[in-house]
């Protein structure tokens, strides 16, 4: 299983499961991190602690914790 | 826009029609620059998600109407994920108004149209703001307005808050949709969701259910789980047959999307849904470059290596730029305050009616005034952190440090906030999620140094360093708070509020170039308040002090003195008696008391009773332990003639040990009464304040001691 967590810089994936709470789970959805989603990762912060992503045009920040919570596959 | 009147706080006359708007928008979408471009008001307009976090109404005329607008929070959908979503929920949900502005960013539609298809479920009517067209026009982007109001029964208007393109048209649809009837929307599911739709519909058909709204809604929120209308049939008797079919709906819809949660379901649904119509209406007219001018921004400025030292090193030049460019007009204030003092005194005959107004108020605010170049200059950059978008990258960069202390990356926006006003900073804890993270960041708010507390730094690093050392000096202060102020978390982390970590999810918005005339009136309002509170406060707390240190007087003291004056054998001695004659007439002073009393508590601090009676002034507001400094050192005839100003003073009267224990002080215990007020506010009762003043005050003691007593060793 690959997360998001294990991608790249400059690495494109599709999600393809949430495996979050639901409340953590809902708060992506609205950032557009959902099923079948593209997802682009942008730049990793020192220690690979945070990431940015680019999901459609939008850029979001999230934690290794929460980047690990999202099943992805390669494109 | 000449018809456009503001009539903010003004009652509306009875006669007209009155239009009630919520604002409803993703965040960081220009909602509230968009009420600020149709009306007078000047709402607090910032290029990253958090700026509004509580509702405010605005009042503005147009045509036959009185306009009622309310700026809400931004949501990303509607959750109450965080209390300023909460609060925009409960708004739209439970308040009344007429009409929704719905406030999307033309640039970035599909993201936007999520939250919109919620609205549209709404029952209530709805018109869309398609905000940022002067930014869509530069990208290349073109959305075709009239053809997806015709796609999703909703109409949408372009406008743009910052050039002011289509405010006036969006306006008149208001009106427009205020006096039709509303429209049905024309937001399609699936087929599966659609199937499930039409046997609720039919159903209540069947029953002849009677309802305000159509069935097609109502059915729609009965499969969304809405609590309100399930609220409402619950009561009623089709209730027991109309439970079983809604039961199989969900889960036949929940099969279809092969997820076990309803919500996650019809996010899918809206987002093909979304995906359809922008296929349909937007059109992408120049080619899109690989990388944006924001990613190539960002690739250097938040790089795994280089972000953090670039974020120093703009810190730094910011506390450079405070002292070296605010030095620069000090002279003058400070001139002119004394040429004022002079003619001003000059008109007064009352000996102490002159000195109440000279030494008392002119010399008080004076000594505020004195510092407003460099508060300037500290608002400006914090405007620039707050506009261009900078703000988001630097949360990023330090989210991970910040973790290490137990605090949330998103706590920076707050902190950062604390270095212009504690209070907004503490209204803006509430984008945390978490009560835990918020309360945690609250009690550390405190640390990073106000505004208000800058006059105090400068004063100080004035008086004991040289000019090419003082903006160092500063940056050192504000870093070492802020450093504190992390040791504080992880403290309060380990002990207080302990729990488990809160997700970081935040938006990192697009690079803009902030406009001159949004800085400029920023940095204005803010430095009017300061200067208003000069005016007021100020010079009130200084009369105050004044009084203090003047009564009451000793007749006995006076006449010694006064024999001893006439009796002396030269000039010098004269001078000698003369000086002594006032300062022991300020120690028997109410204030000289008061400071006698608590200087032992202070002594181990290295203070003298001046210093000790400026800190407890400095309680009600930071200005005002510059102005006593003014006050008390005006008073106190030890300064010699020719240089009187407090930077002298201060250097001469003050050992530096005693200095650096004062400033700690300063930077770590209560911020002022008007911050603890809201800070009570925000953390939800009394007690917490007094946690607070416990803590700082602890804190602030224990770090001088540690401050006074190293440096000493080290002189
Ligand atoms: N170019 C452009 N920028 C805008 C427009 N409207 C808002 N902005 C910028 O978008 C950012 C967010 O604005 P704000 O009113 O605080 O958004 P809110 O969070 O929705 O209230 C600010 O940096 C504004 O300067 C617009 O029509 N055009
Ligand atoms: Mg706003």
């Amino acid at each position: 299983m690959k997360t998001l967590l294990d991608c790249k810089k400059a690495c494109r994936v599709k999600v393809l499961k949430l495996n979050a709470a639901r409340e953590l789970k809902q708060r992506l959805i609205s950032f557009g991190i959902m099923k079948e989603a593209e997802i682009e990762v942008l730049e990793h912060a020192p220690g690979k602690k945070t990431i940015e992503v680019k999901v459609g045009k939008m850029r979001i920040a999230l934690r290794d914790q929460e980047a690990e919570l999202i099943e992805v596959e390669k494109l | 826009m000449k018809e456009i009147v503001n009539m903010q706080g003004k009652a509306c006359p009875v006669i007209a029609n009155h239009i009630k708007v919520a604002l409803v928008g993703q965040p960081n979408v220009g909602k509230s620059m968009l009420i600020n471009s149709v009306s007078n008001s000047h709402l607090h307009v910032g290029n990253f998600s958090g700026v509004t976090v509580d509702k405010s109404e605005v009042l503005f005329d147009h045509k036959d109407y009185h306009f009622t607008v309310v700026d809400l929070p931004g949501t990303y959908a509607f959750t109450d994920y965080t209390i300023e979503e909460r609060v925009t929920h409960d708004y739209l949900c439970a308040e009344d108004y007429d009409i929704i502005i719905n406030v999307v960013d033309s640039t970035n539609l599909e993201k936007n149209l999520q939250l919109t298809s919620e609205l549209l479920t709404m029952s209530k009517k709805v018109v869309i703001a398609l905000n940022m067209s002067d930014e869509a026009d530069k990208e290349g982007i073109e959305v075709n307005a009239e053809y997806m109001s015709e796609l999703i029964g909703v109409e949408c208007i372009k406008v743009s808050a910052a050039t002011k393109l289509g405010i006036e048209e969006l306006i008149d649809a208001v009106i427009r949709n205020y006096e039709n009837d509303k429209n049905e929307s024309k937001l399609i599911f699936s087929e599966a969701v659609e199937e499930e739709i039409a046997q609720i519909v039919w159903y209540l058909d069947k029953h002849k259910y009677e309802a305000k709204n159509s069935y097609r809604n109502i059915a729609i929120n009965l499969l969304k789980n809405n609590k309100k209308t399930y609220a409402k049939l619950h009561d009623n008797p089709i209730w027991t047959e109309l439970q079983p079919i809604l039961i199989e709906a969900s889960s036949h819809i929940e099969l279809h999307h092969s997820s076990d949660d309803i919500k996650e379901a019809f996010a899918e649904e809206y987002a093909s849904f979304n995906r359809g119509v922008v296929a349909e209406v937007v059109e992408q007219k120049k080619q899109v470059e690989k990388k944006t001018l924001t990613e190539k921004i960002d690739n250097v400025l938040i790089h795994p290596i280089f972000g953090i030292p670039i974020f120093l090193f703009f810190m730094w030049s910011l506390f450079q730029l405070t002292f070296e460019v605010g030095a620069v007009p000090m002279d003058y204030i400070d001139a002119f305050f004394g040429w004022f003092g002079d003619a001003v005194g000059a008109t007064i005959p009352n000996d102490d009616v002159r000195s109440l107004i000279v030494d008392g108020m002119i010399a008080g605010v004076g000594a505020v005034v004195l510092f407003v170049p460099n508060i300037i200059i500290l608002f400006i950059g914090i405007a620039l952190l707050e506009s261009t978008g900078y703000m988001s990258r630097v949360a990023f960069l330090l989210d991970g440090f910040f973790h290490k202390f137990g605090l949330h990356g998103q706590s920076f926006i707050p902190l950062v906030t604390g270095f212009g006003c504690s209070i907004p900073a503490y209204m803006s804890a509430r984008i945390l999620k978490n009560d835990r993270d918020r309360l945690l960041t609250l009690f550390i708010i405190g640390f990073m140094s106000c505004g208000a507390r800058l006059p105090v730094y400068v004063l100080f690093a004035g008086a004991f360093f040289s000019p090419e050392m003082a903006g160092n000096i500063l940056f050192v202060i504000y870093i070492s708070g802020a450093m504190l102020g992390l040791i504080a978390a992880k403290v309060l982390k380990l002990t207080a509020f302990k729990g488990a970590d809160e997700p970081f999810v935040m938006e990192m918005p697009k690079y803009r170039l902030p406009s001159v005339k949004l800085i400029w009136h920023t940095v204005l309002t803010k430095t009017m308040m300061y200067l208003k509170k000069a005016g007021t406060f100020i010079a009130t707390a200084s009369m105050l002090i004044w009084f203090l240190s003047n009564y009451p007087h000793n007749s006995i003291l006076e006449e010694d003195y006064a024999y001893k004056i006439e009796n002396a054998i030269n000039q010098e001695e004269k001078v000698h008696f003369e000086n002594s004659l006032s300062t022991d007439l300020l120690e028997q002073s109410y204030l000289g008391r008061i400071g006698k009393f608590s200087e032992p508590i202070f002594a181990p601090l290295g203070f003298d009773w001046k210093m000790s009676v400026a800190l407890q002034a400095g309680l009600a507001a930071k200005e005002v332990v510059v102005s006593t400094l003014g006050v008390l050192y005006a008073l106190g005839a030890d300064v010699d003639e020719e240089n009187n100003s407090l930077i002298n003073a201060i250097s001469k009267n003050i050992s530096f040990p005693s200095a650096v224990a004062f400033i700690v002080v300063i930077m770590i215990y209560l911020p002022c009464l008007a911050a603890s007020i809201v800070f009570t506010r925000e953390a939800g009762g009394i007690k917490y304040f007094f946690y607070l003043l416990f803590f700082t005050s602890v804190a602030a003691y224990g770090m001088a001691f540690i401050a006074y007593n190293i440096t000493k060793m080290l002189m």
